[in-house]
């Protein structure tokens, strides 16, 4: 396969496109972002920096998002496996839903999270009787972002677990190890991979998530408010300067984040391939 | 399906009852809380207060400019994205030269950046204090605030979505059949269409359902470059924000509703999608 330029035409056309393309909608844009950071004094990033507001906002923000990555790990890896491995009535119909968060606008999952756990909500009240509170709390923030990142983890995991075949844990079975035993020691291992991936598309999409986040958190400062909305609020104020540091410290986070997991899983594959 | 679907249908494995029944409870029980839940409140307070109250809702003159609004900035994102993901789709998998993985990490990185952070990059070069403004200004030329904004924030967010289908499948296929149908003559676009396109067509429908799924609910980043003009810059996503802050529940319940409606039709097309092109494959 000696695909060259020169034997298949529409090189120049189709590079032509992508490339003016990205370049007007992503890297113009992230170059003004760029420039604007630039010409922050070194006082406004230390204001941001050490501003508590900020700080707790980056708080609620990272915590809320692992926390609700960390949940979807354990119920979206037990979804994926019951869709995969077990026959029920109503099986096709829950695969269909499990994407319903990537279909619905996010504003409108908030609004319905919102309503269902207030304390006059279906699922609010009976909490409520019980002292819990969930909506306009932190447990609302993770409930909204268990909502909206619950597909990252099951889409990562359903494949692979489709390709794995049962004659392992059969194996395991006949070698006398239990249930979890093998689930531990046979099928853990062969997710981890796609499980770190979910995991991380989880936690970076939930660190930025606004939409679902912002009616069920009640947003009140040092407590619901999170990192995302900091930025808007600042952006209200006009004060361009303070929104854009905040940014730049999530834009590094977050980058930070998946290279870490790019270079785990390089390390995951290398084990694997020796 | 692979071969895990058959094991269990048939075959040595026999799955352990007590486990089984007790995983597919909780499973069914978190999908009904996470997942159905949510969609039975959003019909249960739309409807709750009748018919008519939900066609009031519904036919309000800004909820009808609202939704004209979101059809607009959504066909044009997904057009805009469709014909880019071919393109960059072509470019990135027929031919080999330096600077490919920079590229598709470019086409990710919307993926990687906030909705909101986003719509800040949009406001820093068009908005009033961006570098670009005095040429728009200069030009009698609107983008922040005003529509093209909301179109090029929509389409910043969905950019990902066609092309990161399409390149897997167009690399998997390699480059045989193409080169083959240039050897006998045909052009690019004669090779595109006929020989390529044909390959590529349900990964193509597939992505572009997903891509106007999201286009249609996109809220972040339209959020910080509308301004939220009622009956201008309002999407349906923020003007369902709008009537909710304004405590008309019913009313933002309602229009909710519309886009439930829609999205679980974007479920169905999905899953309709995926079995054609299934039963096509064998």
């Amino acid at each position: 396969m000696t695909a060259s330029r020169k034997t298949i035409p529409g090189f120049g056309l189709t590079m032509g496109i992508t490339t003016s393309y990205l370049g007007f909608f992503v890297l113009l844009p992230m170059i003004s972002l760029a420039l604007r950071a630039a010409d922050l004094s070194l006082g406004e990033i230390v204001s941001v920096a050490t501003d508590a507001r900020v700080l707790s906002s980056y708080r609620v923000s990272f915590g809320c998002s692992l926390l609700a990555a960390a949940i979807n790990a354990v119920f979206g890896t037990m979804l994926a496996w019951v869709l995969v491995r077990y026959r029920f009535p109503g099986r096709r119909m829950i695969d269909g839903l499990v994407e319903l968060p990537f279909a619905l606008p996010t504003a409108v999952a908030g609004i319905a999270l919102t309503s269902l756990t207030a304390d006059k909500g279906w699922i609010g009240a009976p909490l409520a009787r019980l002292g819990i509170a969930v909506a306009y709390t932190r447990a609302g923030i993770v409930v909204a972002l268990v909502f909206v990142t619950l597909p990252f983890v099951v889409r990562s995991i359903q494949p692979v677990l489709e390709e794995l075949s049962p004659d392992y844990e059969e194996a395991g079975r006949t070698l006398g190890a239990g249930g979890f035993t093998i689930f531990r020691r046979v099928v853990l291992p062969e997710l981890r991979p796609a499980l770190l991936t979910g995991f991380s598309l989880a936690f970076a999409r939930g660190l930025g998530e606004y939409g679902s986040v912002i009616f069920i958190a009640g947003n009140r400062p040092f407590r619901t408010e999170i990192a995302p909305l900091m930025i808007v609020t600042r952006l209200e104020e006009f004060m361009y300067g303070q929104a854009t540091a905040v940014a730049l410290f999530m834009l590094l986070a977050s980058f930070a984040v998946m290279f870490l997991v790019n270079r785990l899983q390089i390390r995951a594959a290398a084990f694997a391939g020796g | 399906m692979g071969a895990g679907t058959r094991g269990a249908s048939g075959g040595a494995w026999r799955p352990n009852p007590v486990a089984r029944t007790v995983l597919i409870v909780l499973s069914l029980a978190f999908a009904f809380l996470m997942l159905v839940m949510p969609l039975l409140v959003v019909v249960s307070q739309a409807f709750g207060a009748g018919w008519e109250a939900f066609w009031r809702a519904v036919s309000d003159s800004f909820t009808v400019k609202a939704a004209k609004l979101t059809a607009i900035t959504t066909v044009t994102a997904v057009a805009a994205n469709t014909a880019f993901g071919l393109a960059a789709a072509w470019a990135l998998t027929r031919y080999r030269y330096r600077g490919q993985g920079l590229l598709t990490t470019v086409i990710d990185l919307p993926f990687a950046i906030s909705p909101i952070i986003a719509g800040l990059i949009f406001i820093l070069t068009y908005g009033r204090l961006g570098w670009a403004y005095p040429f728009l200004e200069a030009h009698g030329l609107k983008i922040v605030f005003a529509v093209p904004g909301l179109v090029m924030a929509t389409v910043f967010v969905t950019i990902p979505f066609v092309a990161r289908e399409l390149i897997p499948v167009l690399a998997a296929r390699g480059t045989d059949e193409e080169q083959a149908a240039v050897l006998m003559g045909a052009g690019f676009l004669r090779t595109f269409a006929l020989v390529t396109l044909p390959h590529v067509k349900w990964a193509l429908v597939y992505s572009v359902i997903l891509c106007a799924a999201r286009a249609m609910g996109e809220f972040g980043a339209v959020s910080v470059v509308s301004g939220h003009l009622r009956g201008k810059t309002n999407t349906l996503p923020l003007h369902i924000e709008i009537l909710y802050n304004e405590h008309h529940y019913r009313e933002a319940f309602a229009v909710s509703a519309i886009l439930v409606i829609a999205s679980v039709l974007v479920l169905a097309a999905r899953s309709v999608v995926e079995t054609v092109s299934r039963r096509e494959v064998r």
